[in-house]
Order: structure tokens, then sequence, then C-alpha cells
């Protein structure tokens, strides 16, 4: 089990969470944290969002003018 | 089946999509077109696997992935790449108070990030911000997130262990949301 986890500690977390799966102690601190800290929830909400980004980079039609 | 002629203009229709898929990851447009054309010609010489699959486009790509991964596992046995400067990639340690490792400043709000995904103006910041990451980096989220592959595949490729892959993952994503708050969303 993991303690209280920090801001950095989280985000670490929540990156790896997009790449692994974590275990149930991470996820019980992670949720912890996430509940209380709106920075985190943003820092997560935004790393998912860039993965969806990125996938649709390649769609662009980069013949497309500005 | 589609006749040989008319298959092959089926490929080269795909090409631009193609060329643009592997230029993303490899960043190196003549090492891009390289991978293309193999990953054609591996497509022509086996036509018959295609045959009865819905979509040519997905298709391709899964040819051109590993024709790219072949590409980034010859690159890896040339002079090795310098590791990482590490002042580029700790840049987002000044995001944390020192000693108690909260944010120094809270991330500010997304207004609609869903939005931006229609502009080709966002995905040129987007660009932009990835041509800044160091080349280790860009190589190993890419890889991730653009070619969709699982971390123990990368870790292989590049032979480094899973631990260093998550690092380079986690700073690629710090820097590249900081990159987008500063260059997109909080203009």
């Amino acid at each position: 089990m993991m303690g209280i986890i920090s801001c950095k500690e989280t985000t670490r977390l929540v990156s790896q969470g997009l790449d692994r799966e974590l275990a149930f102690g991470e996820r019980v601190a992670l949720r912890v944290h996430l509940v209380i800290c709106l920075g985190c929830r943003r820092a997560g909400r935004q790393m998912a969002f860039l993965r969806k980004a990125v996938r649709e980079l390649a769609e662009i039609d980069v013949t497309t003018p500005v | 089946m589609a006749s040989e002629p008319e298959f092959r203009k089926r490929l080269e229709e795909l090409r631009p999509y193609l060329v643009r898929f592997a230029s993303l990851q490899l960043r190196d447009a003549a090492a891009a077109e390289d991978a293309v054309q193999e990953a054609l010609l591996a497509a022509l010489a086996g036509e018959a696997g295609f045959a009865g699959r819905a979509n040519l486009r997905t298709w391709l790509t899964g040819i051109l992935k590993h024709k790219i991964v072949d590409t980034i596992r010859r690159q890896a046995k040339e002079p090795a790449l310098p590791e990482d400067p590490d002042q580029a990639l700790e840049e987002f340690d000044g995001l944390f108070a020192k000693g108690d490792d909260h944010w120094s400043e809270r991330p500010a709000a997304w207004g609609d990030p869903d939005g931006a995904l229609q502009q080709a103006q966002f995905y040129r910041a987007l660009e932009k911000c990835l041509g800044r990451l160091p080349e280790r980096t860009a190589r190993v989220f890419l890889m991730r997130e653009h070619m969709g592959l699982e971390t123990g595949e990368i870790c292989k490729e590049l032979e480094i262990t899973p631990t260093h892959c998550w690092v380079l993952l986690y700073r690629a994503r710090m820097v590249l949301r900081e990159c987008l708050q500063q260059t997109w969303f909080g203009k």
C-alpha cells in the first residue's frame, strides 16, 4: 500500500496508468489524491487528451492551407 | 480480387498518408520514404494476404509499422544517440515545489480540448511541441502514442528497461502538456 502521495508521484502514476495496469495500492493512492487535487485531475485529463490528439495527427491533410 | 494494376493504383493513392504516418515517427523524410517503399513492395508481394480484409489502409499501416520498427532497429545499431540532455527534460521539475513535490502552479483548465482537434492550426502547434522533445524521448513517445505499440515491445526494440520507458513517457507527456499550455491553450 502507498500512503499519501505528492502531485509529482500522482502525475507519474497517471502517466504509467496509460502504459500499464496499475497495482491495487497504486490505484487507491491515486484515487485518494485525485479526489482532493484539481491540478492533478486536470493534468491527468490533459495527458489522456494528448493521446487522442497524437492519434489524430496522422489523419491531418498536411496540404490543407491554414 | 481486384486486378493487379487496380490494386497497385489503390496502394499508390494511400502513399501520401503512409509517408506522413512514417515521417511523424521517424522525423526523417528520406527514411520515411524508404520505409513506405518497402511497405508497398511487401504489400504487392503479399496481395493475397489482403484478400477479404475490410480496410486496405489499416492493413497497409500494419505492414508499414513493421518497416518503421525495422528502421528504428537499424538506426539503433548505428553510432549511439547521445543521451538526451537532462536540462531539457528536467524542465518540468520546476512545475513542482521543491520539498513537498506539489504543484508550484496548478495546471490551468483546457477549455474545449476536443474543439482544438477540429483545427488544423492546433496540429501545427502539437507538431512543433513534438519537435522540441529530445530525440530519444520523442522516439519512445511516438512509438507508444502514434504507432500504438505496447511498452513491452518498445523496450524490446530499443533495449531499454520498462522503468526507463515509463520515465521517458512521463517526461514526454509532462513537457508536451506544458508546451501546449504555453503555445495553444494558454493563449
